[in-house]
């Protein structure tokens, strides 16, 4: 049984919130899909089945949008409002990124919907909250990024590098999980007191609180953190942590070894693959392998043997990065106990053996293509409601006549 | 406070933020989350009990700026799990709360006597969530992460980067904020749960698992296309991905490090910014399959442009175009000075038994009937042992005195 079975979430769709409905109707909500005639505009976003644009191939639209069923709704019309009222009476969720007065100008606002479904809870997903006019100013991914905080955040040591944003619509992402986070506290709310409520998230706000040192340096210190290459941006600059290995792809090195037990499996893999005599600091390593307890990380800099071996580790970590695979760094630092990473790309991340024993692709039927496509699978595994893609993305308007019929059959 | 989580209890091992992040959450809505730590170790095991920012030049494990912001509205005990009065005590606490929640290597917990069979055999419906790296099966499953290393593992490093440079992946652990909005989803989808059929249920959340589902589309276009992100001459994240736009960038303005994110979505947009910037290069890109083709050459015109002007003043005027755009906002800029932010409340005051009054992250939501709050700092260590052990579990402050002297709390 799904954990949100027999929820049925109202989304008016929006390129913004699409990903919340996902992780409704993936966890087995009755997500319908409110779209205009003309369909939503994500639904022409490359990249597209076989590179072929056309109705129903885009696998940008089919991601976002699996788990739910598509209607087609005008709400600008009286009969299109009164459908969507109909709706409501048979919904417990309303998730929306329209205009901040358009629903009110429709009549169709919390104040308006609770009258005919009291215990609706209703999520506005905006760029800077409901109550805020900036919200409907025009606004993309980019934009709302730039002013949440996340690029000062991420970029290169060389400050004549512009700052980073992320791929992938990380932005609206971060905005739809505090969405789901919401909607599920308002449910656990109104599963006790039968009462639902108005839930305003702001897109912006949530990038704010995304940035970790960035906001609590400056709330607590008032220090302002500067972009450094594949690593933490901090008030002073650091070591780097992002290396190039034998095969031209890089790895993030993690902190260094600071434990005995470290030390030791450095030495034994350095010694077996033979770098061990190319390596002057390896007394150093063989120190750390028998000091007494962890080092005390404070100290580097300050006391001569710690700063030696820390730095041994360090260089040992370098030497072997240059003269392995990404792939062989990584598995043989974590063999040894040293938490490193190898910088995949998502394909890669993808095609690795662990995502794949654990079940992490799945495989979902495309009846209208006349073939299974392989989609990213569970973000968390709930053994009694195990998350799944119960239906592929909806064509435009899929599903108008049954949902029609079935409010038909209510009244 | 009667908050929208008021009637559940967390037994929360959680630290860092990964783990904090999420109870964090439930804790702003009134839940009554219980963090237990090693008194032998002084809680160390969350690194961030001790590390800076700092408030003022006073140091040590109850004074780490970061610990303070993820554990608002937490009670803090201690608890030594060597001892076997320490492990009767769990036992007791495990058997009045609804959830349990880590994020420590996979393991951990079990080796101390409390894997997800004995947190059942004490409370048969008991909700327990572990939150690692590459969750507690599978290959990998004994390998350890941090943000970074989860980033990087999930395609997430690679992702954000600019074309002929390395990765320049997350400058902070943006896996580590996710991964607990994630573990937080997975509490309360099982606590839904529970409510419906009585049961509870062990969540093995690998965080690699969810970074990777942050690059959807991405992923499709590999698996139907056979399209990799991986490219020789790489790519630039700062321009559009899905819905196709140019221009669409990070660009210089006047001063040390200032700069301004622009995208045009359609023709119009750009119609109205070529006259704006009215000059002669401007005509050569009126379609945008054009500005696509041309965009470094584009972009370049565009940063000789934007470079002597000032961020905040080009950002009103364009808004006033109706262009998209926004200043990068430095940390500053944007929690003191951007009024989105303080009209929104989002930086509540919390009052730390040893700091005082700090502000810190509040939540980018609010609820109409019970919205969240934030009023108590992190705890000290220890700074509800009594409190919890006399209050919730009976004990007598004689008791609690005794278990102190004895080493196990």
């Amino acid at each position: 049984m799904s954990a949100l079975d027999g929820i049925r979430v109202i989304e008016i769709a929006s390129e913004k919130i699409a990903m919340a409905g996902k992780l409704l109707g993936d966890m087995g909500a009755d997500v319908i899909l409110i779209e205009p005639t003309s369909g939503d505009p994500s639904r022409s976003f490359p990249p597209f089945v076989d590179d072929e644009p056309g109705d129903n191939r885009s696998l940008h639209f089919m991601h976002y949008n699996t788990s739910k069923r598509s209607v087609v709704l005008d709400l600008d019309s009286t009969n299109g409002q009164s459908v969507f009222c109909n709706l409501i009476k048979t919904a417990d969720v309303l998730i929306e990124s329209e205009p901040i007065t358009r629903l009110a100008d429709l009549s169709l606002d919390y104040a308006d919907l609770v009258k005919i479904q009291p215990n609706l809870i209703h999520v506005a997903v905006t760029p800077y909250g409901r109550n805020e006019p900036s919200s409907d100013l025009p606004a993309t991914d980019l934009t709302l990024m730039a002013a949440g905080g996340p690029p000062w955040s991420c970029g290169y040591d060389d400050h004549s590098l512009p700052p980073v944003r992320g791929w992938g619509n990380q932005g609206f992402q971060t905005g739809c999980h505090y969405a789901f986070m919401s909607i599920l506290t308002a449910l656990l709310h109104r599963n006790i007191s039968g009462i639902g409520q108005f839930i305003d998230v702001s897109i912006t706000a949530a990038l704010n609180v995304t940035t970790e040192a960035a906001s609590y340096s400056w709330l607590v210190n008032q220090s302002t953190v500067q972009r450094q290459t594949g690593r933490h941006a901090q008030i002073v600059m650091t070591a780097e942590s992002q290396v190039l290995c034998a095969d031209g792809r890089y790895v993030n090195t993690g902190v260094p070894p600071r434990f005995p037990a470290e030390f030791q499996k450095l030495i034994t893999w350095m010694t077996e693959t033979g770098l061990a005599e190319d390596f002057p600091e390896a007394v150093f390593l063989e120190m750390g392998a028998a000091w007494d307890g962890p080092f005390d990380l404070s100290r580097i800099g300050e006391d001569e043997t710690i700063t030696a071996i820390f730095m041994a580790g360090r260089e040992a970590l370098l030497l072997i990065a240059a003269s392995v695979s990404a792939y062989e760094f990584f598995t043989g630092c974590q063999r040894a106990g040293l938490s490193v990473g190898v910088i995949y790309s998502p394909e890669e991340a993808f095609e690795d053996e662990h995502f794949k024993e654990r079940g992490f692709p799945v495989e979902v039927d495309h009846d209208d293509l006349g073939r299974t496509l392989t989609y990213p699978g569970a973000p968390y595994n709930l053994p009694l409601n195990p998350w799944s893609i119960s239906r592929r993305a909806p064509h435009l308007g899929e599903h108008t006549e049954e949902i029609m019929a079935s409010l038909r059959d209510l009244s | 406070m009667t908050g929208a989580l008021s009637h559940f209890r967390i037994c929360d091992f959680t630290g860092q933020l990964a783990g904090a992040g999420a109870t964090k959450w439930l804790a702003a809505f009134g839940a009554n989350v219980i963090r237990i730590e090693d008194p032998v170790k002084q809680g160390r095991w969350d690194i961030l009990r001790g590390t800076g920012p700092f408030i003022d030049d006073r140091r040590g494990i109850d004074m780490g700026g970061a610990f303070n912001n993820h554990n608002t509205n937490k009670k803090g005990i201690t608890l030594n799990l060597r001892t076997s009065k320490g492990k009767e005590i769990l036992t007791e606490l495990i058997k009045i709360s609804d959830a349990v929640t880590e994020n420590f290597a996979e393991g951990v917990l079990n080796k101390w006597g409390f894997g997800y069979e004995s947190l059942k055999a004490i409370k048969p419906d008991i909700v327990y969530v572990s939150n690692c790296g590459f969750g507690h099966k599978g290959p990998y499953s004994s390998f350890k992460t941090w943000g970074p290393i989860v980033q990087a593992v999930s395609g997430l490093t690679f992702s954000s980067a600019l074309p002929g440079q390395p990765p320049a992946g997350w400058g902070y652990s943006y896996m580590d904020h996710t991964g607990g909005y994630y573990m937080a989803m997975a509490i309360m989808l099982a606590l839904l749960e529970r409510d419906k059929s009585g049961e509870g249920q062990w969540v093995d959340l690998a965080c690699t698992e969810a970074g990777l589902s942050l690059n959807g589309p991405a992923l499709l276009d590999w698996t139907v296309n056979n399209r990799p992100m991986r490219q020789p001459d790489g790519f630039s994240s700062n321009r559009s991905q899905y819905s196709l736009m140019a221009p669409h960038g990070m660009y210089p303005c006047s001063g040390d490090d200032e700069w301004i994110a622009i995208a045009c979505r359609d023709d119009n947009d750009w119609q109205v910014l070529a006259s704006f910037i009215n000059e002669v290069w401007c005509g050569d890109y009126s379609s945008l399959e054009n500005r696509l083709d041309r965009q470094d050459e584009l972009d370049e015109s565009i940063e000789n442009w934007t470079k002597q002007k000032e961020k905040f003043d080009l950002q009103d005027r364009l808004r006033q175009l109706s262009i998209p755009v926004a200043a990068v906002q430095k940390p500053g800029e944007r929690i003191d000075h951007d009024p989105t932010t303080g009209n929104f409340a989002l930086w509540p005051t919390v009052t730390h038994s040893e700091m005082g009054d700090v502000r810190v992250d509040g939540l980018p939501v609010h609820f109409s009937e019970t919205d969240w709050e934030m009023t108590a700092g992190g705890p000290c260590l220890s700074e509800h042992t009594e409190e919890v052990l006399v209050e919730l579990l009976g004990m007598t402050s004689g008791e609690v005195v005794k278990l102190r002297e004895e080493g196990v709390i």
